[in-house]
């Protein structure tokens, strides 16, 4: 199917949930992208994990009663986040353990919930790996307005999560309040990951959050930049994704997943200066030439001379 | 968070009013005031004693080194002049005002692994990063921060880097990038880490220099190490420290009291350290 039949099809009012499929997987993209910079800063892949696991029971029973998936979603992630930090403060496990401990938990509290509802088997796929239709219209402002205060929180709090990423010790001898911003980073996940889990599923959707920043940070060594290239990525895979998945009718969460990972991929052979093959030419330029020195991103400065102040 | 910045300066202000308008980088060195005063502290961590009554005083203008074995309690001894542990009883002041995270102006220089390197980040911007607390929330940088962070890279010579990301610099590099973090504050005490851990002679021996040179303009340095020979060198005075001060006094007093120094690390007068002791 060419680009122009895809547009069509966007207009044609038959199919009319595929505009709106698009444009959740589009804007939660965008979300997972600019959060998933921090996730992927902190090393937090497996809590990210957790958390889009943890979303489950929320939505099960939000499923089963009929009630709003993203309100159900957001306060089963908020309450399991809550759990890991308190269980947290105890030194003689860590945090892995209790996240491992509590996300299966919540798991597998959906999956017994779900199993409550008629036509187990259909919802517990539609949840797992996500699904373009059935997305009401009220969804596209429940995920617009949520996608934009995750934004605007972690606008506002930027340098506090900077601060805190850098150096845990030191930003909390300033004063800084380590254990309310980690919390709100959890709920900001959760979010994210909440308005996200309808077209590319529960399982999938880590790779929305991990994959655009890791691939934006392939790419750059500056953090503005990261941030505004991860989204882009996700964003854009989003759509290719849903146009391949649209064409010949592959499911659309998978689809979007191998994307940004053939996304990652180039990435990781092509970067300008960490790249496979930079480094391979690199390499072989010297060996040409042995009078040039390493490349200058590799380098380190001499040390400059310090000078006692009379 | 609506206290005005100019307030965390105060002790610098009063002392800077007094005829001269110096600017408030660095507090003027004559006073030998005691900027740092630790009385009678007690530590417990999970319920086992790790500093038992530790009195410890450090003046601006010089340069104490704590030296003492694994365990001694040395980097709990910094947590605690920080407010992030509580003693079970005694006191920390700084600048004569109880510790605070965030409050006092303390600038604290950890080990060089705790801090994440691989963070996309600039030098310039990493050392803002120690206005964090005082700008509070919602508060973004002003120029006189700026002024500030630029200031403090003149301080440590790594201005012409302030564009370099942290994860291509040197580990010497490194460690000026935590202290000039540190100094953004433009604190009167300063606490410094291990910060000669993994670097070789000629960098230790820089940044050593580096070390005097901030005390000496009228700060008050605090600096744990395990660099016996370093310390001996460059320090002030030197406080030896096992779960109590064992012995405290200028560097070449203490360098030659052998007996301190077998109490404090619990060894004989056969020991390499004695050895080492007695050659320097």
């Amino acid at each position: 199917m060419s680009p122009l039949d895809f547009l069509t099809d966007l207009f044609n009012p038959d199919l009319a949930f595929l505009p709106k499929a698009l444009m959740v997987a589009i804007m939660s993209s965008l979300v997972c992208g600019v959060v998933g910079c921090h996730v992927v800063l902190r090393g937090m892949a497996f809590i990210g994990d957790a958390v889009a696991h943890a979303v489950f029971p929320g939505l099960a029973v939000a499923f089963v009663i009929s009630g709003n998936l993203v309100i159900g979603g957001t306060v089963a992630g908020v309450l399991t986040a809550i759990l890991v930090a308190i269980f947290s403060q105890n030194r003689r496990i860590k945090e892995d353990s209790v996240i491992g401990v509590f996300f299966v938990a919540a798991f597998a509290l959906g999956i017994v919930i779900i199993s409550q509802a008629p036509g187990y088997a259909g919802s517990l796929q539609q949840f797992l790996f996500g699904s373009i239709t059935g997305i009401p219209t009220s969804d596209l402002y429940v995920v617009g307005v949520t996608g934009l205060v995750v934004l605007a929180v972690l606008l506002a709090l930027h340098k506090e999560f900077v601060t805190v990423s850098l150096d845990r010790e030191s930003a909390r001898a300033l004063g800084v309040r380590v254990f309310w911003l980690d919390l709100v980073l959890y709920i900001l996940i959760t979010l994210a990951v909440v308005i996200s889990v309808q077209t590319i599923g529960n399982i999938l959707v880590l790779a929305l959050l991990i994959s655009p920043a890791a691939t934006a940070r392939l790419l750059t060594d500056r953090l503005g930049v990261m941030m505004v290239l991860a989204p882009l990525i996700g964003g854009l895979s989003a759509l290719i994704g849903v146009y391949i998945s649209w064409s010949w009718d592959l499911p659309t969460g998978g689809t979007i997943v191998l994307v940004l990972t053939a996304a990652f991929l180039l990435a990781w052979f092509f970067a300008p200066r960490q790249g496979v093959l930079s480094r391979v030419l690199n390499r072989s330029w010297r060996r040409l030439d042995p009078e040039s020195g390493p490349m200058p991103a590799t380098t380190t400065t001499p040390e400059p001379v310090a000078e006692v102040a009379s | 968070m609506t206290e005005a910045p100019t307030t965390d300066q105060s002790p610098i202000a009063a002392m800077a009013s007094d005829g001269s308008k110096t600017k408030p980088t660095m507090p003027p060195a004559t006073a030998q005031s005691t900027a740092l005063q630790v009385r009678d502290v007690h530590v417990s961590l999970a319920g086992r004693p790790v500093l038992t009554g530790v009195n410890l005083h450090v003046s601006r203008g010089e340069l104490v080194g704590l030296i003492g074995p694994n365990g001694a309690g040395k980097t709990t001894l910094l947590r605690t002049v920080l407010g992030l542990l509580q003693p079970t009883s005694g006191q920390v002041e700084v600048e004569g005002r109880a510790v605070r995270p965030g409050r006092v102006p303390i600038g604290y220089v950890p080990q060089r692994h705790e801090f994440a390197w691989d963070f996309p980040i600039s030098v310039a911007t990493t050392v803002m990063t120690g206005l964090t607390g005082r700008l509070g929330l919602f508060r973004r940088s002003q120029i006189s921060d700026w002024e500030a962070v630029a200031d403090a890279l003149e301080r440590v010579k790594l201005a012409d880097l302030a564009d370099r990301p942290v994860g291509q610099l040197s580990g010497g590099q490194r460690q000026r990038v935590l202290v000039a973090r540190a100094l953004a504050l433009r604190p009167t005490v300063l606490l410094l880490d291990e910060p000669f851990t993994g670097l070789d002679m000629p960098t230790q021996d820089l940044l050593a220099d580096l070390f005097q040179a901030l005390a000496h303009e009228g700060r008050a340095v605090l600096m744990t190490t395990h660099d016996i020979l370093s310390a001996l060198d460059g320090c002030d005075r030197i406080a030896l420290i096992n779960r109590k001060i064992v012995a405290a006094g200028d560097t070449t007093e203490l360098s030659s009291d052998p007996q301190a120094w077998m109490d404090a690390f619990e060894v004989g007068p056969e020991s390499a350290l004695m050895r080492v002791l007695k050659a320097a």
